[in-house]
C-alpha cells in the first residue's frame, strides 16, 4: 500500500502578509446599554478566514469575545455575522480576499443579539419547523416500516437538490428587505424548504403545507428583491424557489399545474446478478 | 430554573429596505419600486382632487391650472412621468420572474453559484434600457417641444 503524507507547511505559508483592523460590535447584556464597537489588530497569514481571526482575537487579546463557530469548513451553518457590509459566513471568507485592511463585524441583522456577535436564531427554526419540512406520505405505514425504496430517477433528483443543500446559516434572512419590516414572514429559508419538499417525487404534503405558504406572510409577501440567493454561501437559490412556488400557485388557480401523483415503492431486488464492471456497494444501511 | 434573557433588538426596519449593505441591485429595486408605486399614488390622488375642481365651472378649473404652470411643478409632474416608465417597466419584470418565468431551471449547486438573480439580469437590464430611452424621449418632449 502507498503512503500519502500531509504536504509540508513551509516556513512561507505562515509569514504575516499584513496586518488588518477586525472592529467587532460587542454586546453584553449584563453591562451595555446599547451595542459598542471595538477594534482590534490583527496579524493575518496565507490562508486565514475571518473566523481564524476571530478564533486569534479570542485566544491572544480578549477571552470575552462571544461567536458561535463549529465546523470551520462551511457545512455547519453557525458562524453567520455580518462582514463588510454583507451577511456571510466567517469561515467561509479568506480575510485576503475582502480587500480591506479593515473588517467591519457586526452580528446578523434581523435577529435579535443574545451577546456579541451571537444571534438569536430560536425564531428561525421556528418558522423552519412551521413548514413542515419533512417527507409526507399518505401511507404512514410505509415511512415507519418500510418494504423497499421509493423511486426516484436521477432528473427528479436535480428537481430539488439545489434546495436540499440549505444549512441553515440565516444569512438569507438577514439579507432579506421583507424581513427587516415583518417580523412573521416565513422567510427564504423556510420557504426553499417548503418548495423542496413540494416537489420531491416522494413526497405527497404539498396539500398540507398549502395553508402556511399561501397565508399572508407566506409566499407573496417576497417582492422578488433577490438578496438571499446574492448571500446563500451554499447556492440554495431561495428567491428562486419562492418564485417557483408563486407559479405552482398561479397554475393551479388557471387549472394547468398538475401535482404529480408521488412515486411508488420499489422492493428489495431479491436475486441480484453482479455486473463485474461496477465496484461493489456498501452494505445497506436500512435492512 | 429559566434565566432572564435581556436580548438586543436589531431589526433593520424601513431603513433596511434602502440601506443595510453591498447588494445586487435588485434589493434597490425593490425599494425603489415601492417608492415609486407610493409616488404615483400620492400624484394620482392630487390629480383626482385638481381635476374635481372642473366641476367649480371653467373659472375654478383655470385658476387651479395656473397653480401648476410654474417650473417647479413642471418639474416635479417630470419626476412623475420618470417615476412611472420606472414602476411600469421594472413591474412588467416583476410579472414575469414572480411567476417563475425567464428564472432559468433548477440544477445542481456548483460553485461559482449562478442563481435566478443572475439569469434574470438581462431582462432587468433591458427593460432599464427601453425605460431610459422613453425617459430620454419623453424628457426632451417635456421640455424642448
Ligand atoms: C403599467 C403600469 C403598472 C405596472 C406594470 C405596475 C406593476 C406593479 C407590480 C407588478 C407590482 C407588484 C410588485 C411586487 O410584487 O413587488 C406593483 C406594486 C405597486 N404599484 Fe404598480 N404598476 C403600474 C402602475 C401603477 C400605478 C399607476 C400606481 C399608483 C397609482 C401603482 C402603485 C403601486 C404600489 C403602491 C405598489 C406596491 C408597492 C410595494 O408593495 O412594494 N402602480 N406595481
Ligand atoms: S437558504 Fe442559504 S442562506 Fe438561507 S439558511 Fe439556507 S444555506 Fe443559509
Ligand atoms: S463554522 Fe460551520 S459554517 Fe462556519
Amino acid at each position: 500500500m502507498s503512503e500519502t503524507s500531509a504536504p509540508e507547511v513551509q516556513s512561507s505559508d505562515l509569514k504575516v502578509i499584513k496586518n488588518v483592523t477586525f472592529e467587532i460590535l460587542r454586546y453584553s447584556p449584563e453591562k451595555d446599554e446599547a451595542p459598542r464597537a471595538q477594534k482590534f489588530q490583527v496579524p493575518v497569514i496565507k490562508g486565514m478566514t475571518v473566523l481564524d481571526g476571530l478564533l486569534w482575537i479570542k485566544e491572544n487579546l480578549d477571552a470575552s469575545l462571544a461567536y458561535r463557530s463549529s465546523c470551520r469548513m462551511g457545512v455547519c451553518g453557525s458562524c453567520g455575522m455580518f462582514i463588510n457590509g454583507l451577511p456571510r459566513l466567517a469561515c467561509n471568507n479568506q480575510i485576503v480576499h475582502l480587500n480591506a485592511d479593515t473588517i467591519t463585524i457586526k452580528p446578523l441583522p434581523n435577529y435579535n443579539i443574545i451577546r456579541d456577535l451571537v444571534p438569536d436564531l430560536e425564531g428561525f427554526f421556528d418558522k423552519h419547523e412551521s413548514i413542515q419540512p419533512y417527507m409526507i406520505r399518505e401511507q404512514v405505514e410505509e415511512l415507519n416500516n418500510p418494504t423497499g425504496e421509493f423511486f426516484q430517477s436521477p432528473d427528479e433528483l436535480v428537481d430539488y437538490i439545489q434546495f436540499a443543500y440549505c444549512i441553515k446559516c440565516g444569512l438569507c434572512l438577514s439579507a432579506c428587505p421583507t424581513v427587516a419590516t415583518d417580523d412573521n414572514f416565513i422567510g427564504p429559508q423556510a420557504l426553499a424548504q417548503a418548495y423542496r419538499y413540494n416537489v420531491d417525487s416522494r413526497d405527497e404534503g404539498a396539500k398540507e403545507r398549502e395553508e402556511e405558504l399561501y397565508s399572508s406572510h407566506g409566499v407573496w409577501r417576497c417582492h422578488f428583491a433577490g438578496a438571499c440567493s446574492d448571500v446563500c454561501p451554499k447556492g440554495v437559490d431561495p428567491a428562486f424557489a419562492i418564485q417557483l412556488l408563486k407559479q405552482n400557485m398561479f397554475m393551479q388557480k388557471l387549472h394547468v399545474h398538475k401535482q404529480k401523483p408521488a412515486t411508488h415503492v420499489i422492493p428489495w431486488v431479491a436475486e441480484h446478478i453482479p455486473n463485474e464492471k461496477i465496484p461493489k456497494a456498501p452494505e445497506r444501511t436500512v435492512k | 430554573m429559566k434565566v432572564e434573557v435581556k436580548h438586543r433588538k436589531n431589526k433593520l426596519g424601513i431603513v433596511g429596505w434602502i440601506g443595510g449593505g453591498r447588494f445586487g441591485a435588485e434589493r434597490y429595486a425593490y425599494a425603489l419600486h415601492r417608492l415609486t408605486g407610493l409616488g404615483i399614488l400620492a400624484y394620482f390622488l392630487l390629480h383626482i382632487f385638481v381635476t374635481g375642481s372642473r366641476i367649480g365651472g371653467r373659472q375654478s378649473w383655470e385658476s387651479a391650472m395656473a397653480n401648476f404652470k410654474t417650473p417647479l411643478f413642471k418639474f416635479g409632474e417630470f419626476l412623475v412621468f420618470l417615476a412611472f416608465a420606472y414602476h411600469a417597466l421594472n413591474g412588467l419584470r416583476l410579472i414575469i420572474t414572480e411567476l417563475g418565468f425567464m428564472l432559468g431551471k433548477a440544477q445542481r449547486p456548483v460553485f461559482p453559484y449562478v442563481t435566478s438573480v443572475h439569469r434574470q439580469r438581462p431582462l432587468f437590464i433591458g427593460l432599464m434600457i427601453v425605460a431610459a430611452i422613453i425617459i430620454i424621449f419623453g424628457g426632451a418632449d417635456f421640455y424642448f417641444i
